[in-house]
């Protein structure tokens, strides 16, 4: 089973040396291994040719395009969210670009560095209509499902703590599928996840208005990429892909515009695209750093939209992932 | 003892370096041999600890003492997500000593009587046997735990639509039976129990099998003493009809005897004490049953699974062992007037029991470690529990996974030991 061989695989890597920069592995192989859910529509999932597409997908697009000036470089794992972070660790995976909450345990004792929010969420609950609740205070005694090795299978446990609600009974599955699958049969009341999740998980279920979303949200989710401890280079190129990505939504560089810009007067495109300064050799890269970006996956706005935003089945309004200057809080750090 | 030496010059002369000395050479390949293992392990320590150092990921075992968080669907023990993760550890041991306990008791029920069934002169019941047989030993385990958790016990109604039985009926007729044959002192205290019943009590859904629950009052201790006499005395009396029966060829029904002693001791015990047992029925409320004992289907279908798949190789082992035994035997069983069943319990299955028990205990070995499979339904056994959630949350695979493997080595070699020590008890006593 695949649990056991990266169980088996974490041991013995962390057994055998590994030292080497991830940056040069990368280059040396010509791809980057990037871990991706096991098929969560707007986020990381394969379409009917088999060639993944979403938000955390795309991010790692924007990688592979920023060291390779192709977007295409890239190895997809898909990983259940308990075996996500031993992929990780023993080295099997670059960077983990999967729906993953960022919490202090796993950015200190579990041995990771996350590199920003890609997206900001919370946890809801997903129950059919024909039980007909108002909120998620009236769940006393539910029968819940949640996939086991997320945050969510914790907040639940808490929010009902915290709520003084009792008799209630949690199911944790290993894969979100299965997980679904035991929602569908009747086996819980209830769904509970991040509530993007929630809302794809919805539109795959066989008929999706008799599911309704609570209200509620009982936690902070902020998703974001991943990689391991010990290793700041990497860490640097990871977390500035990112900023990259929100200050070209910010200064107006697009996919469409980006060779225009590359001529622009504003000091602040010139350092981001690198016609001013050399910021990209900072992250082992070359000057042009940013323009591979845009050109391959277009900006944060862009990705957004094309994946997750109003205008896909998911319908999200980007609220709290707006940019700061448009009421959000996606906010990318000065190229300087 | 070899007795090279003494026939050849004194040892001391010849004790020199030399390849062609059989004796020294194993020991020097040895030596050399256990040298490497202790620098592959000791090196294999080193670098986890410098690694684990260099990514900056915790180590030791602190991590036990930690709160767990998370809530866990089945507990045998009283757990609750403020625990530790030590506590939770326990909750999944037991929850896989449980499903292996009772899935050896049950593969073991099921794969006598289809092996027996096997060798049987109906054509039917022979045909509906081997089918079992062919079926279930040739289909992975994991599909048969999903089988039936989502295609059977998924597809029943949920807990508004329950399916509800009620055992007072069933319990009133046994007592006012009892009573009118003139055992009321067994009759009264089942008519009580049945009045304390309100129809139905025991509920099918598709959250599990909800039934009763017993609620223990002052003076029950009584019942356990009770129950452990009649433990001991059926035991007594199993020895002794063994005994009178290898002496005078007597038969006695001990099990029969046995049984009803179980059954009719405690139950005297709780009306003498003026029945300290009362009922807690369970009753819908909100989502689900409140109240009585309820058994999860993920458990209900990982055990069935279980014991049904293990139960087809333990029949083909009965079976083998059953036609070890040559047709002499039970022909002469034949010949002294004794009829097919004690022919089958007496003579042909004792002797069968040397060719069974060894690759049985095989079985249930494997049974055991299978039962790691219930992660797929959500049954939250050890493997679940321990190498899944506390894995995921703490990120300690060294020590987790060695905990992990010592425990299941520890199960199996246990296990193993148990039936080693039966195995020396039905084997052959050669004189």
């Amino acid at each position: 089973m695949k649990r056991i061989l990266f169980a088996a695989v974490g041991l013995l890597s962390l057994a055998g040396a590994v030292n080497a920069a991830t940056l040069d592995e990368v280059k040396t192989r010509g791809s980057v291994n990037c871990g991706v859910s096991q098929g969560l529509p707007g986020f990381s999932s394969p379409n009917d040719k088999n060639e993944w597409g979403g938000l955390d997908v795309d991010f790692c697009r924007a990688i592979a395009a920023a060291i390779f000036n192709d977007p295409t470089k890239v190895k997809f794992s898909p990983l259940s969210a308990k075996d996500r972070f031993t992929a990780l660790t023993s080295g099997a995976i670059d960077v983990l670009s999967r729906n993953t909450t960022w919490t202090m345990s796993r950015d200190t004792t579990l041995g990771f560095n996350f590199a920003g929010v890609i997206y900001y969420d919370g946890q809801g609950f997903l129950v059919r209509k024909s039980v007909g609740l108002k909120s998620a205070k009236e769940l006393q005694g539910a029968s819940i499902c949640v996939q086991t090795g997320t945050s969510n299978e914790l907040n639940v446990s808490d929010f009902f703590r915290a709520n003084n609600m009792k008799n209630g009974e949690v199911i944790a599955f290993g894969t979100l599928d299965e997980t679904v699958k035991a929602y569908e049969s009747g086996r819980c009341d209830v769904f509970t996840a991040d509530r993007s999740q929630l809302a794809a998980v919805r539109l795959k279920l066989t008929n999706a208005a008799d599911h309704v979303i609570l209200p509620e949200t009982i936690s902070k989710e902020p998703l974001g990429p991943l990689v391991r401890h010990g290793d700041d280079q990497w860490f640097d190129l990871v977390k500035w892909v990112y900023f990259a990505l929100l200050n070209a939504e910010e200064l107006g560089v697009t996919q469409k515009n980006v060779e225009e810009q590359v001529n622009s007067q504003n000091p602040d495109v010139k350092r981001l695209l690198g016609t001013d300064g050399k910021y990209g050799e900072g992250i082992g890269l070359t000057a042009d750093w940013a323009v591979r970006i845009i050109k391959a996956t277009g900006n944060y706005g862009e990705i957004y939209d094309r994946n997750v935003g109003p205008a896909t089945p998911l319908g999200i309004e980007r609220g709290l992932n707006n940019l700061w200057t448009k009421g959000g809080i996606q906010y990318g750090m000065p190229v300087r | 003892m070899s007795d090279v030496r003494l026939s050849g010059p004194p040892a001391a002369s010849r004790r020199r370096w030399s390849w062609t000395d059989p004796k020294l050479r194993s020991s020097v390949i040895q030596i050399v041999l256990a040298l490497i293992m202790v620098w592959l392990v000791w090196s294999f320590y080193a670098n986890a600890q410098a690694n684990l150092a260099r990514l900056g990921i915790a180590s030791g075992f602190g991590f036990l003492d930690n709160r767990a968080g998370f809530a866990i669907s089945q507990t045998l023990i009283p757990y609750n997500e403020s625990m530790s993760y030590g506590r939770a550890f326990v909750v999944g041991l037991l929850n896989t000593l449980l499903v292996a306990f009772l899935g050896v008791i049950l593969a073991t029920l099921i794969g006598f009587v289809m092996g027996v069934a096997r060798l049987s002169k109906n054509v039917v019941i022979k045909a509906l046997a081997s089918a079992y047989v062919e079926i279930t030993r040739n289909l992975p385990p994991l599909f048969q735990i999903m089988f039936w958790y989502l295609a059977v016990l998924s597809t029943l109604p949920g807990p508004r639509q329950s399916w509800g039985f009620g055992l007072q009926p069933l319990f009133n007729g046994i007592g006012s039976g009892l009573s009118g044959i003139g055992l009321g002192v067994l009759g009264a205290p089942i008519s009580n129990f049945a009045a304390s019943l309100s129809a139905p009590s025991v509920f099918v859904n598709n959250r599990g099998l909800v039934v009763p629950r017993p609620v223990f009052e002052d003076g029950s201790m009584a019942i356990l003493y009770a129950l452990i006499a009649a433990v001991v005395a059926s035991f007594v009396i199993g020895r002794w009809a063994k005994k009178r029966r290898e002496a005078t060829g007597k038969p006695f029904p001990a099990f029969w005897t046995g049984l009803a002693l179980i059954i009719a001791l405690p139950l005297a015990a709780s009306y003498a004490v003026g029945n300290p047992v009362t009922i807690e029925t369970p009753e819908l409320r909100g989502f689900n049953f409140v109240g009585g004992l309820r058994v999860i289907p993920e458990f209900v279908s990982l055990l069935l699974a279980l014991a049904i798949y293990t139960g087809g190789f333990i029949a083909e082992i009965v079976r083998s062992g059953i036609l070890a035994v040559s047709k002499g035997q039970s022909e002469a069983a034949h010949s002294l007037g004794l009829r097919n069943g004690p022919t089958l319990r007496l003579v042909i299955i004792p002797q069968a029991m040397r060719v069974i028990v060894p690759p049985l205990t095989s079985q249930y070995l494997n049974l055991t470690k299978n039962s790691s499979l219930g992660v797929a339904v959500g049954y939250p056994d050890l493997f679940a529990i321990f190498a899944g959630t506390t894995l995921n949350q703490t990120g300690q695979a060294i020590e987790i996974i060695a905990v992990t493997m010592a425990v299941y080595l520890t199960i199996s070699i246990i296990t193993s030991a148990i039936m080693g020590w039966y195995n020396k008890r039905v084997a052959l006593v050669e004189r």
